[in-house]
């Protein structure tokens, strides 16, 4: 049940949200979906569950495209939050859980589950009205994934949350993986996307920028980072061939390099001139790709 | 399908329960056993008695004409005064009577007289005295001219004046009647239906727009399915309310029978009424009532806020307003060329249409033709609806009926 996205754009007039995206999204995975504000994210989300038309190109999953027969092996949870605001929790489950061609009572045992399992059993006769924005966010989650879908789609599911509601919605994210549901989820947090997924894409106005597994994309962008901390001054490193940026620490400094090699070039150097507390070699950090990729046409 | 019902019993039973429809239909209810029990509830306000009218007849002769008239009357009760008119006042004053009559002759000889209460503003016990002085004035003053009582009630009985229609399947005047109180009744029903809940599908379109649970749900399901669900919904609560609310309004025609005959219910004809003109009451309501459904959620997907729905509606309450005129003024002159090319044009054809079938004889094929223009328009509303209910529901930010359209339709546009 693997999702492709091929020569994927669309239109809006004249502006162009999506162009030519194409994606593999593996069953079984987590993928990311990276990009700043506009990237065309969300629009991407809507032509996957087929709110929007596409203008060009296909998307397929399992070697069909996505209609509405299949669209109870499917979640989503949108950016802009909604639920009917003057129906009870359980109420409005039942409903969007009837939509999912779940039964009634399906529903009520599956919410007890969930409810329990975020701590919050006592919201079950409540209005969403009363709840906060954060828990109204945790019964938005459950609503997208009360049927066990096959795919699941998430556009930023943390924003707005409590580190700790983020870790109870993380596991849970996690745990539905195992389970053998397809995951794609969007989000502003690098870090999220970092320790979630397996495979990413950055968006950046319609056009993808960077895509492939994290490793991949961590050794195509090849450059490193280096730490290190020594007893002498360490700005003659700023000269040294290959390194990109050079940033002063307290009781040292952090360099940006182009490739591997020159790390080990720095570290022969580095030999006989001092002691050396600290000398770190660092993959990159999903968001220094990110804020090259895309902030690079900020500037 | 099953969705399809899932939508449509959300709808309704979430509507049914909800307190304002509970309430309204409990204070529409609550009218209609007001207003058919309203002369038992005058009658219990009014003091139990009659009126006591204090009479003084100068004339000496018209008071016993006047008892005599006044006999069957229940409420007024005349009692002579023999003492003087001043003291009568004082009496009146005092509450010992409601009011004062003072009859006289004039100089041409007949009956005038004047009438003293406490105030004036009730106008039934003179009226009713006015009346019957009148009558006695009439059989004085032919008196005099010297003619007879039988000749007085030849000049006033009523002329004779028969209405006959040449065109053997022309409705006759007895047919017309029914019809009219038929037209009348489906006319007020489909427009109040359509303001009424027209508004409230809109309103309930943008409240989940603007709730945001809108894209949760067409993600699930597909928005023409949804529009329809919905409207079927709140037909059906229509329906219901409209069914109780005449069902109430049945059972008190036929308990208070009695009371009504020769009213209302005899005005409207509803006994006797055929049964074709039900069904083709049905008919159109039924379809009327689904072309502006499906405008009335087209509307309501275009605005963002629920407080924008009410004034995305005006096209629809203006297309009903003018509906209702038309065939308000068609009532009058149902076979004028106007009202013919109306009955054709689809957003007035359930009224007006219905109301050429009430009231003439139309050819079937007329019928016909303007039932399946009424059909392919709803069906293309609803393809257009449908469309611009696909991109509204998706689209937020300041709304344009027009502009909205045009916008909504790119958005599910392939280019």
């Amino acid at each position: 049940m693997t999702l492709y996205l091929k020569d994927v754009t669309k239109r809006f007039g004249k502006t162009t949200a999506v162009d030519h995206l194409s994606l593999e999204i593996p069953e079984k995975e987590m993928f990311g979906f990276l990009g700043g504000n506009g990237a065309g994210k969300t629009t991407t989300f809507r032509m996957i569950l087929g709110l929007l038309d596409i203008t060009e190109g296909e998307i397929t999953w399992d070697g069909e495209s996505i209609g509405y027969s299949k669209s109870h092996l499917i979640g989503y949870l949108p950016e802009e939050r909604g639920l009917y605001p003057k129906l009870k929790v359980s109420e409005q489950l039942v409903y969007l859980g009837k939509l999912h061609g779940m039964t009634r009572r399906q529903v009520l045992q599956d919410l007890s589950y969930w409810l329990d399992r975020f701590k919050v059993p006592e919201y079950k006769d409540k209005k969403v009205e009363e709840l906060s924005k954060g828990n109204q966010q945790k019964i938005q989650f459950i609503s997208a994934v009360i049927h066990k879908p096959k795919l699941l789609i998430l556009d930023e599911p943390f924003s707005g949350l409590d580190p700790v509601n983020v870790e109870l919605l993380k596991e849970a994210v996690v745990d539905l993986k195992e389970s053998g549901t397809s995951i794609v989820f969007s989000s502003h947090r690098m870090e999220h996307v970092e320790e979630l997924c397996e495979h990413l894409c950055i968006l950046q106005k319609g056009k993808q920028v960077v895509q492939g597994s994290l490793r991949e994309i961590k050794q195509a962008y090849g450059k490193k980072n280096v730490v290190i901390h020594a007893d002498f001054p360490l700005a003659f490193l700023q000269q040294h061939a290959g390194v990109v940026q050079y940033k002063q620490l307290m009781d040292g400094c952090a360099l940006k390099i182009d490739r591997e090699e020159v790390a080990k070039h720095i570290y022969s150097e580095l030999a006989g001139k001092g002691f050396v507390r600290k000398f770190e070699l660092e993959e990159p950090s999903l968001n220094d790709i990110f804020i090259e990729k895309v902030g690079a046409s900020y500037e | 399908m099953n969705k399809f019902w899932t939508i449509a019993s959300h709808t309704f039973l979430t509507k049914a329960k909800s307190k304002t429809f509970i309430i309204t239909t409990a204070i529409t209810l609550a009218m209609i056993l007001l207003v058919g029990n309203i002369q038992s509830i005058i009658n219990a306000f009014s003091d139990n008695g009659k009126d006591k009218v204090a009479v003084i007849d100068q004339s000496q002769s018209y008071y016993p004409m006047l008892k005599d008239s006044m006999a069957k009357n229940d409420d007024i009760e005349l009692v002579p005064f023999k003492e003087s008119i001043e003291k009568a006042k004082e009496a009146v004053k005092d509450d010992k009577y409601d009011a004062l009559l003072e009859l006289r002759t004039n100089e041409a000889k007949l009956p005038a007289a004047t009438f003293y209460a406490n105030n004036i503003a009730s106008s039934s016990i003179q009226e009713h005295l006015q009346e019957k002085i009148q009558e006695i004035k009439t059989a004085i003053a032919t008196n005099q001219a010297g003619l007879d009582q039988e000749t007085v009630q030849k000049i006033y009985a009523p002329v004779e004046f028969d209405k006959v229609a040449l065109d053997k399947s022309a409705k006759t005047e007895e047919e017309l009647n029914q019809a009219r109180g038929i037209v009348y009744i489906m006319l007020f029903i489909l427009y109040m239906a359509v303001m009424l809940y027209g508004q409230i599908i809109a309103t309930d379109v943008a409240t989940e727009k603007s709730s945001r649970v809108m894209e949760i749900i067409i993600s699930s399901v597909s928005p023409i399915t949804h529009m329809f669900a919905k409207i079927s919904g709140i037909a059906a609560l229509g329906l219901s309310q409209i069914i109780l609310i005449v069902l109430a309004g049945y059972a008190m025609v036929t308990m208070k029978k009695s009371e009504l005959v020769g009213g209302v219910f005899e005005f409207f004809g509803i006994q006797h009424a055929s049964v074709k003109i039900f069904i083709y009451a049905i008919v159109f309501f039924l379809l009327g009532f689904l072309l502006y459904a499906t405008l009335a959620a087209m509307l309501g997907s275009l605005v963002s806020r629920v407080e924008e729905a009410g004034q995305m509606v005006m096209p629809m309450t203006l297309l009903i307003v003018a509906a209702f005129m038309i065939a308000m003024f068609g009532i009058g002159m149902p076979d004028s060329k106007f009202v013919t090319v109306c009955s054709f044009i689809p957003f007035f054809s359930p009224m007006v249409m219905f109301l050429r079938i009430g009231m003439l004889d139309v050819a079937f094929w007329q019928v016909a033709v303007s039932l399946v223009i009424l059909i392919v328009t709803i069906v293309v509303m609803a393809i257009i609806g449908a469309k611009v209910y696909r991109g509204g529901v998706l689209m937020y930010g300041r709304s344009n009926a027009w502009k909205g359209i045009r916008k909504a339709i790119q958005l599910t546009k392939n280019e």
